[in-house]
């Protein structure tokens, strides 16, 4: 193994374990709208949220680094460039995410100054990191970047896949910058914070995936590269084709012109086309191979990924997404449902899917498949969709009372909150949660013993 | 080039990717002078010297912001320079309580808190007066912000977040001028339903 894997799977392991503290602060998040005195004063719902939302970003970007560095060696036939620096910054960045979620947890708050901004919460969705973290992310991405191109030139070698992925690693690093933003005007901030979050979300991160799921493809099914590479290039003209301007749907009501309203909404309508592209791939790919693998938990996983990213990225997002509905829907639960399931789907699935892969590869298992994976695979995708179907419900309630019968104030924001449709949403949505959890523990132990523990079933199954 | 060809889908895709990244650029070329203080949907930081109101605009066929007549905050005309600074140190105080992981701004944020969009026009301020004592609804913000515990609004308390006296009222001078930016009708018929009715 290169120490690139070794690399890739201290990475996997990273992300995993921040999976766990992502759903241990997701659960958090969820029971405060049951009893909202639930650590009144001492731990915050905002603090909560930021752990949810801020350890889910970093734990699939460390799944994604993990698969790059896991796939990097055997895509150019040798060791990474700069393979030391990447190892050395490994520790460096899990030292740095644990600093960040202590500052969060124990101090919360800084100065309502730079000193606050740089020390302690930036204060912004998704990237409240302070600013000396975000330069932690900024290098971290840099070298990463490095490893990819400095590898490619020392190889003298190009894939297409490769050349997608060293392309697109341009516009991550770039449009993180915003990250250390700090505007005056609330439009401003919010015109170019989209910037960094849909095109991270809906553009780079799409074709990170992409490339992911390429070289997943053509490792588990042996899917030739002409294959994986044309739809790649089919999946980067339609994710950019529509996720640029796609952006759109989100400049509706920040304080834009008035023709976002038609530019967002014509080009995020046809947003869920690339995603339909990628079930319409992955079936045939599976077609083409009768369902047969070596690797079931990793083939399976990287279904759903194609099918919870259309559904939960393109479906759910086309409901919201166009403006005559998004002037009510926009900003309840049901954009919380949308997100748990797009994430969910889009990117998490392939990670797991990833991790399955390479687990594979690490005990040698000539073929992998078992009991446990399907419960972990059931309970997580019942959470999850049980998750975002609580959210849906409460989101109705709340796009109705509060933003279309009461006119968004907040005596009809408390209506919508109460209304019985709501909170039965929150109680389903928390009990989903518990599910979802339950599938985690089911993860992490299939992951620990997968291999290992069943050497006569996978004797059984390679002899048959 | 064939159609089989993965370099006809190459070229494709790098068209695409370059021509629509054109159209963004010119976009927001044009909407960066639109959200500009003192652009066409965002007003000058100054506007919290001034009355500001919310109704709907038959021509556009929206709920739009009404700019009026002279109406000091806190008792004082800011001018120019000390709104913006005011408006500046409002958001650095947002952003340091993290509020918006509770509320949203415009919609965005979290879901646990109330919209604050239009939150200088919200008529339970006239409640709240009432219940802070404050002389003007300013003054009852300033309260309310500085000791939500004490003025709890209902079974979801916002939690003390230690505002001091000058950060709380640069936090209501932002909500007043955030109150002013054209939001294309979001959020639509603020302050003219109820669900009490």
């Amino acid at each position: 193994m290169y120490r690139s894997q070794q690399l890739a799977v201290k990475y996997l392991t990273a992300a995993i374990a921040l999976f766990g503290v992502m759903t241990i602060a997701g659960l958090m998040s969820a029971y405060y709208y049951i009893n909202p005195n639930f650590l009144f004063g001492l731990l915050d719902f905002n603090i909560s949220k930021i752990l949810h939302i801020d350890t889910l970003i970093i734990w699939l970007l460390m799944g994604f680094m993990g698969a790059i560095y896991w796939f990097l060696p055997e895509e150019f036939g040798i060791e990474i460039a700069g393979i030391r620096a990447a190892e050395l910054l490994f520790y460096i960045f899990c030292a740095v995410v644990a600093v960040v979620a202590a500052v969060f947890i124990f101090v919360q708050y800084g100065g309502s100054d730079a000193l606050g901004m740089w020390l302690v919460n930036q204060g912004r969705k998704y990237v409240e990191a302070p600013r000396w973290a975000a330069i932690g992310v900024v290098i971290v991405m840099l070298v990463f970047a490095y490893n990819v191109i400095g590898t490619a030139i020392r190889a003298k070698k190009m894939t297409g896949i490769m050349a997608v992925l060293i392309i697109d690693l341009v516009p991550l690093i770039i449009l993180y910058l915003n990250a250390f933003a700090a505007y005056r005007n609330m439009s401003e901030d919010l015109y170019w914070w989209w910037w960094l979050v849909h095109l991270w979300v809906e553009g780079t991160w799409e074709v990170l995936i992409g490339c992911i799921m390429a070289l997943a493809l053509m490792s588990l099914l042996g899917t030739s590269r002409r294959i994986v590479e044309t739809w790649l290039y089919i999946e980067v003209a339609l994710v950019m084709g529509t996720g640029i301007l796609g952006l759109g749907h989100h400049y509706f009501w920040i304080g834009t012109p008035q023709y976002w309203l038609a530019v967002g909404g014509f080009f995020s309508a046809f947003e869920p086309l690339p995603l339909l592209g990628m079930v319409v791939h992955a079936v045939y790919d599976a077609g083409t191979h009768r369902m047969k693998t070596t690797n079931r938990p990793a083939f399976f996983w990287i279904m759903a990924e194609a099918f919870g990213n259309f559904i939960g990225a393109g479906v759910w997002g086309f409901m919201i997404t166009l403006p005559q509905i998004n002037l009510y829907a926009h900003g309840t639960q049901w954009t919380v449902s949308h997100g748990h399931f797009a994430f969910w789907g889009a990117y998490a699935c392939g990670v797991i899917g990833v991790c399955y892969l390479v687990l594979g590869k690490v005990r040698g298992a000539t073929m992998l498949d078992g009991i446990t994976w399907r419960w972990a695979f059931a309970t997580l995708n019942i959470g999850l969709i049980g998750m975002a179907g609580a959210l849906l419900i409460s989101g109705f309630a709340q796009a109705f009372i509060e933003r279309a019968l009461g006119g968004s104030t907040l005596e009809a924001f408390i209506a919508g909150q109460e209304s019985p449709s709501f909170v039965a949403g929150m109680y389903a949505r928390f009990a989903f949660g518990l599910l979802f959890a339950a599938g985690y523990v089911l993860l992490v132990y299939d992951f620990v013993t997968l291999g290992r523990r069943v050497p006569a079933r996978v004797a059984e199954a390679v002899a048959s | 080039m064939q159609i089989e060809d993965p370099q006809f889908w190459r070229a494709g895709a790098i068209s695409i990717v370059v021509v629509m990244m054109i159209v963004l650029v010119m976009l927001t070329i044009d909407s960066l002078k639109a959200i500009d203080a003192g652009g066409s949907h965002v007003p000058l930081y100054s506007v919290i010297n001034q009355k500001i109101g919310y109704k709907f605009d038959a021509a556009r066929g929206i709920d739009v912001p009404t700019i009026g007549e002279k109406e000091p905050l806190f008792g004082r005309e800011y001018s120019d320079q000390d709104a913006a600074d005011l408006i500046g140190k409002g958001k650095l105080v947002i952003q340091s309580r993290a509020c918006i992981d509770c509320h949203t701004f415009f919609g965005n944020g979290a879901y646990y808190g109330p919209d604050l969009t239009k939150a200088w026009l919200d008529p339970a301020w006239k409640v709240w007066t009432a219940i802070t004592g404050g002389d003007t609804q300013e003054e009852a913000m300033v309260r309310f912000l500085m000791d939500p515990v004490r003025y709890r609004t209902w079974t979801r308390t916002m939690p003390n977040l230690h505002l001091s006296r000058d950060e709380a009222v640069a936090v209501v001078a932002y909500l007043k001028w955030l109150s002013a930016v054209d939001t294309n009708g979001f959020p639509a018929n603020f302050g003219r339903m109820s669900t009490s009715r």
